[in-house]
């Protein structure tokens, strides 16, 4: 059995004293065979869960993370000092109801708040992992995911949630434990990375690369980070999880603390401070490397590649129950993406939901205030907790 | 839990006990939340207007959000016990292309429709030349969403071009309730206000 403990984590640069909530490190007697075709042992899966598991051990609700989310989905960050990512749809009377509900969020694998990732110390060396970290995939993200269920005693999950990447770890669960997934939620996601995605990702991956405090990924020991490139990436990021009529309403051609435009190039427009604002706060609360993985983990990610081809065979005598959610201004995630799942879904003969929700916020309205959303999480989760007879 | 329109009532009551219902068209949830709590039917629906949708999700009923014209192709064949289009057809940019695709994908098929062969349409339109405007088809002309109605007669024979077999056929009286019809004459044609045929394909074993 694994052991929970409370290993020093190597946090990016800037905090590395920061809580990272609860831990279980996976010592030599559980490996995890990834993907890539190696094993990484021993490791960490650092996570928080709110609410209390029930006596049946029924009442579990597995929330995946986005991108540069974290396992702080419904409490205070401990870097950052904000609200939990999730903290509106996550918690006592709110949609996934703490009080009636066991949530458990873990850091992904290759993360960089406390589960093993390229920030981490490789025992074999005894300094960071940096680029000899294995590549990592979504469905070895759900592996370890999977690992810690069941060291927490979790056979079943009442539902799997999550948006955007994690949506994709969503999909990978119902795919990859069907028997251990009562419902699922994926919220803005796709069954497989686009090539449009692909691209931004690798804009903003070679920003990091041209970066030269990058240092080959080894900048941890020489008291460096590549800010500048880390930024960049997200900056350009952040653009597309935006929509152009959200941009227009918030910042349109303003300018910043200037009447006119100073003929040069600093930032005169709102739009470029905002984004200026937006990547020096990301570099305080993530690791470069990290970036650089879970990118790639997202744009490996193809599922039906893993069943000939045919995303429905994902899905095949599933019992799941599926609640797909797009919006409607996503062009990163756009609808027709999640549609196609529903139809494989229908496809493959499961029960399945997929509602569209109106909204100029684009790919980011999963994150937001969305009262459409609270209310098809809500409506759902209970109808699948009453069929489950959990209270 | 409110009385159902007496149409989703006549189909209801045609449902088998525990069947697997695919409703095109669901609107608000209706029909499949009266056949999940009093037939336990395993019922999915497509909608295509998003508050509805929304709506039914939230009551926890799974239905997708989608247009009958383009959708229902992804659906495998025969998956559903019986395929149901109530009030639906005449809104559909391709009645014959829709009701093709329920019967495959549904050994049965039950569909309801507004009958355009009622006596007051006929007269409405021989007695004022204007487009009809009823109680149950109440809009003008110009903003119906009824882009492709039809009457009795007109059904029976995309029924026939569709190769489907009728295995009921019920009028839908002017006082709300249904009685069995000789569905080929021409009586119903002329007094029911609208119509439900259960219809099962000829190609299906």
């Amino acid at each position: 059995m694994a052991e929970a403990s409370n290993p020093i984590f190597l946090r990016p640069l800037t905090s590395p004293d920061a809580d990272i909530g609860q831990a279980v490190a996976f010592g030599p007697e559980h490996p995890l065979a990834l993907d890539a075709g190696v094993t990484l042992s021993p490791f960490t899966v650092a996570y928080m869960t709110y609410g209390t598991l029930n006596a049946a051990r029924s009442n579990a609700v597995l929330v995946c993370h986005a991108l540069t989310g974290d396992q702080f989905a419904a409490s205070q960050n401990p870097i950052t000092g904000k609200p939990g990512w999730w903290n509106t749809l996550i918690g006592p009377g709110k949609p996934i109801d703490t009080d009636r509900f066991f949530v458990v969020c873990a850091n992904v694998l290759g993360g960089c708040m406390g589960t093993t990732g390229p920030a981490e110390t490789d025992p074999a060396t005894g300094q960071p992992f940096g680029l000899s970290f294995p590549l990592v995939t979504i469905r070895d993200m759900v592996r370890a995911q999977a690992m810690l269920l069941d060291t927490l005693g979790i056979e079943k999950v009442l539902c799997v949630i999550g948006g955007s990447m994690g949506g994709m770890q969503v999909l990978q669960w119902a795919a990859s434990y069907p028997d251990r997934v009562v419902s699922a939620i994926p919220i803005a996601c796709a069954a497989r990375h686009s090539a449009q995605n692909i691209a931004f990702h690798e804009v903003g991956r070679q920003a990091i690369i041209a970066d030269p405090e990058w240092c080959e990924g080894a900048y941890y020991l020489q008291g460096r980070q590549p800010s500048k490139g880390l930024a960049v990436a997200r900056m350009a990021a952040h653009i597309t999880y935006l929509s152009e009529a959200a941009l227009q309403r918030k910042f349109g051609r303003s300018l910043q603390n200037r009447d006119v435009v100073s003929f040069g190039f600093g930032p005169d427009f709102q739009i470029e401070s905002y984004l200026h604002h937006q990547g020096l706060t990301f570099v305080d609360r993530f690791d470069a490397n990290t970036y650089l993985y879970i990118t790639r983990a997202m744009d490996y990610f193809d599922l039906a590649a893993d069943y000939g081809g045919v995303l429905a065979e994902a899905f095949r005598d599933s019992e799941t129950r599926f609640c797909i959610i797009s919006f409607t201004s996503d062009w990163l995630f756009p609808t027709v993406g999640n549609k196609h799942v529903a139809h494989a879904l229908n496809a493959a003969g499961a029960n399945v939901s997929f509602v569209e929700i109106e909204t100029d916020k684009g790919h980011d309205a999963f994150l937001l205030d969305e009262p459409e959303m609270f209310a098809t999480v809500r409506g759902f989760l209970n109808s699948v907790a009453a069929h489950q007879g959990v209270k | 839990m409110s009385a159902l329109r007496p149409d989703l009532a006549a189909i209801a009551e045609m449902i088998p006990e525990g069947a697997r219902v695919l409703d095109v068209g669901c609107g608000d949830g209706a029909l499949l939340e009266h056949l999940a709590a009093t037939k336990r039917v395993d019922g999915r629906g497509l909608e295509l207007s998003q508050q509805n949708v929304n709506a039914c999700v939230a009551r926890g009923l799974p239905v997708v959000q989608g247009d009958a014209d383009t959708d229902l192709v992804d659906y495998p064949a025969q998956i559903f016990d019986v395929a149901i289009l109530s009030q639906t057809i005449q809104a559909t940019r391709s009645p014959s292309k829709v009701l093709k695709h329920l019967l495959r994908i549904g050994r049965l098929t039950a569909v309801s429709f507004p009958n355009f062969g009622h006596w007051r349409i006929r007269l409405g339109l021989l007695a004022r030349g204007r487009m009809p405007q009823t109680r149950t088809l109440d809009y003008p002309w110009h903003e119906t969403p009824n882009i492709h109605l039809c009457t009795i007669a007109d059904f029976i024979a995309l029924a026939d071009e569709s190769g489907a077999v009728v295995q009921r056929a019920l009028a839908l009286g002017e006082d709300g309730r249904t009685r069995p019809m000789q569905s080929r004459a021409w009586g119903p044609n002329l007094f029911a206000e609208g119509a439900i045929f259960l219809l099962r394909s000829k190609d299906a074993n």
